[in-house]
């Protein structure tokens, strides 16, 4: 990735997983590295429970803070569904990383809608190389659920150019009170997933 | 130095930046975050309230205007049409130190009922506009806003969006610098809007207007970036950045000064081009006004006045116009229709119980303002109408007066857009004997915005205690008879009281007693579970509607799903074990 492109990284979920203290985190990694860096969510009603989009562009000079359709270098997933959702904005030869969790939304108990059939084999026929990320097996590792941001992070940043040490710097001031280490932890987890 | 910084955030160092003393809003998406900062980061050089409602702060912000303070009210697009009254009149007035009223709009009405444009209340009022398009801007402005505005005696309108709001950009910091004013200065024919004195100023607004527009001409807010001369582009505000990255190749005109425009400036661009293009999102503001001046140019016809614009959409519109070659690389995934994820009440919501009951009662609910609109999702379907801050009280008074509806119609408002405009409209009900029933769902806190403080707390926006206004105490006093308090997580009793106070031929007012389970801590108690053995898949709690509550795989013998409850979402209401005819939710060992 020379620093003159701009890069795109699309980060979805839903409401209440980490998806917007991920998108802070990683923008200000290409922040502190020197690069123009422009990053767009919405808050306000959607966050309840709704989806939740976050874009991230660096490089050299940004304008729209939106990524363009069709443009995204990496889609971060923190959901299968919504990676399935979300996929239109990927570039033809762009990485997906997506975390192995299913949230079927409560509409779903009304019967008039049913979580997507098999959304982990749907999205590695249509992207073979998807990345997917079974953060389970290492929160539970590492003994605390609310890690799953910081792991993604770490799987993203083997797809992208920003310096390890920069990325253990922001994780160490921008996470929870007290959470510094092992958010620290899960993130070189997530680096070690290659 | 430099900092990874929001509109929001951006505008509120601005303020603090070039001397601000006085802020006031009232909470409202994409806005609310301005306020915010400042109370945060800057109370101790810049005042910061949250207002009754908007009207109340911009009236606060003159009123520190006159007083010698550089002010600024906040709010979203809709906050000014509360404010609209006295916005009005103060283009008349002019200010005393520098006044910036602050409107934030939502295009594609991400979080609003509407997706208005408020730069014509720029024109309407005859009140500058300035429409900063990056968080840079949106600190840097501030400082041009002031000066505008005390040099030509006029409030000035900062317009932000969503996208400007809500989107982080790298700034460069500054220092704070002051400017000193004097206090209140009597001047009976400037602030006193009697007519022998308003007709005076209105002529001088007229004449300020003159000499705003020759200021458009010189001022560097309106930039010309001069490049292939085929396709000239005026944009303004985030659809700048749009069109910019779109068509790199062609000249811009790109206006920070919204309004009024710089018609010289705009004609001597229009000769150097080939053809004129404005990209402006919603309303054809600009590009009327240029056709108007006799201008050849083109814009809503390629770029559509509905949603917020992005690269793509100015992108399709340029091809259209055949000035740009369709992209060769096409997308490479379709759009796909996935399962909708509406957003949702939380686990918990003290509203929940409200919606179940009325369901129940088989009345018609006007709503308002508030996370409370989320009922009218299915499956609880329990609210009818939502129109503004403040409705739902004169809707159900309107239907009944009308006197054709079959069913009871009772209104539901929140505490904050209750003191915010519903106080008017439940005394006009007692005065003009109106019978219908009010439901204050006082869960203590602005909580669709982010948990706000409002009168009805007993904190301020700065963290001081102060008094909190006694609702019950307030109908009473407005000569509500009836007042009643029931607890919303309490099914059986809500439902009754609701039932006695509907069948009433009298207004009364139900108020709620849970506080949100957000706001201002997160509530968590026991969590329910369901006794699988003993579901038998009814689905009573699924109408619940609760995010907690979900299918399980296991299946009673006609293969419908029984229920599980997700102990990290559940907060322990126990509304669903309320309503399971088997008793199969209990308190999780």
């Amino acid at each position: 990735m020379p620093n003159d492109k701009t890069t795109n990284i699309l980060i979805v979920g839903v409401g209440g997983q980490g998806v917007i203290l991920a998108s802070e985190m990683l923008s200000e990694v290409a922040r502190v590295m020197g690069l123009d860096v422009k990053k767009s969510e919405v808050h306000g009603m959607s966050q309840r429970g709704g989806v939740v989009t976050s874009h991230v562009r660096f490089g050299k000079k940004i304008y729209s803070p939106l990524i363009p359709e069709g443009d995204a270098d990496v889609i971060l997933a923190f959901e299968l569904a919504e990676a399935l959702r979300w996929l239109y904005f990927l570039k033809p030869d762009g990485t997906v990383i997506v975390n192995k969790q299913k949230l079927a939304p409560p509409i779903t108990t009304t019967g008039n809608f049913t979580y997507p059939e098999d959304p982990e084999g749907k999205l590695l026929e249509k992207v073979p190389g998807s990345k997917i990320v079974d953060t389970f097996s290492i929160t539970k590792k590492l003994g605390n659920p609310r890690l799953v941001n910081t792991i993604l992070l770490g799987v993203l940043s083997n797809a992208i150019e920003l310096e390890e040490d920069k990325w253990l710097d922001v994780i160490e001031a921008r996470a929870p009170k007290g959470t510094g280490e092992l958010n620290k932890k899960a993130f070189l987890e997530g680096r070690a997933i290659k | 130095m430099e900092m990874l910084l929001s509109g929001n955030e951006s505008v509120a160092r601005g303020i603090y930046e070039h001397g601000g003393e006085f802020a006031s809003a009232y909470p409202g998406t994409p806005s609310t975050e301005i306020l915010e900062t400042i109370a945060r980061f800057f109370k101790d050089d810049v005042y910061a309230e949250w207002s009754t409602n908007e009207k109340v702060a911009v009236e606060a912000a003159v009123g520190a205007s006159y007083g010698g303070a550089r002010s600024v009210a906040a709010m979203k697009h809709v906050g000014l049409n509360v404010a609209a009254d006295p916005l009005m009149t103060l283009s008349y007035t002019g200010v005393g130190a520098g006044l910036i009223i602050i409107s934030a709009d939502d295009p594609s009405l991400h979080s609003s009922q509407n997706e208005q444009d408020n730069r014509y209340y720029g024109k309407f009022a005859s009140i500058p506009i300035i429409e900063p398009s990056d968080s840079q801007e949106a600190k840097d402005f501030i400082k041009y806003a002031f000066e505008m505005s005390e040099e030509f005696d006029t409030p000035v309108i900062l317009r932000l969006t969503t996208r400007v709001s809500h989107s982080k950009g790298v700034v460069k910091i500054g220092e704070r610098r002051t400017v000193e004013h004097e206090g209140f200065q009597k001047n009976i024919e400037k602030y006193v809007m009697v007519p022998s004195n308003a007709i005076k100023r209105h002529k001088i607004v007229i004449e300020r207007l003159e000499r705003l527009k020759e200021y458009a001409e010189s001022t560097p807010l309106n930039t010309i970036e001069m490049n292939d001369a085929e396709v000239g582009i005026i944009s303004g505000s985030i659809a700048y950045q749009y069109a910019k990255e779109a068509m790199p190749n062609a000249s811009f005109l790109k206006l920070g000064l919204g309004y009024p425009l710089p018609m010289k400036k705009i004609r001597e661009f229009a000769s150097k081009v080939k053809r004129l293009f404005v990209v402006e999102e919603l309303e054809p503001f600009y590009e009327e006004q240029i056709a108007a001046a006799g201008i050849a140019v083109e814009g809503k016809k390629y770029f559509p006045g509905f949603l917020e614009l992005n690269v793509n959409r100015v992108r399709d519109g340029f091809v259209e116009a055949g000035v740009l070659d369709r992209p060769k690389t096409t997308v490479a995934f379709q759009r796909e229709e996935v399962l909708p994820r509406p957003p949702v009440l939380c686990p918990g919501c003290p509203h929940r119980g409200v919606a179940m009951a009325l369901r129940k009662l088989k009345v018609y609910t006007t709503g308002d303002i508030g996370c409370y609109t989320l009922a009218a999702l299915p499956p609880l379907e329990q609210i009818d109408t939502c129109l503004c801050m403040g409705a739902s009280i004169g809707h159900a008074f309107g239907i009944e007066k009308a006197g054709k509806t079959d069913k009871k119609t009772v209104a539901m408002i929140g505490d904050s857009t209750f003191l915010h405009s519903g106080i008017t409209s439940l005394a006009s009900v007692v005065y003009n004997k109106g019978t219908q029933t009010t439901i204050i769902v006082d869960n203590r806190i602005t909580a669709m915005t982010g948990g706000q403080y409002n009168p009805g707390t007993d904190k301020t926006l700065m963290g001081e205690e102060t008094h909190a206004i006694d609702l019950e105490q307030l109908c009473k006093a407005l000569g509500v008879k009836h007042v009643r308090k029931v607890d919303p997580y309490d099914l059986e009793t809500t439902t009754a009281v609701l039932r006695e106070e509907i069948d009433r031929d009298e207004a009364s007012v139900v108020i709620t007693t849970r506080p949100c389970m957000l706001f201002p801590r997160k509530i968590k108690d026991k969590p329910y579970e369901v006794k699988l053995d003993a579901c038998i898949a009814c689905g009573a709690c699924f109408r619940v509607g609760c995010p907690a509550i979900y299918a399980s795989d296991e299946k009673n013998e006609k293969g419908k799903p029984k229920a599980e409850i997700d102990p990290v979402l559940c907060t322990g209401c126990s509304l669903c074990a309320q309503v399971c005819p088997t008793d199969a939710i209990v308190v999780a060992e």
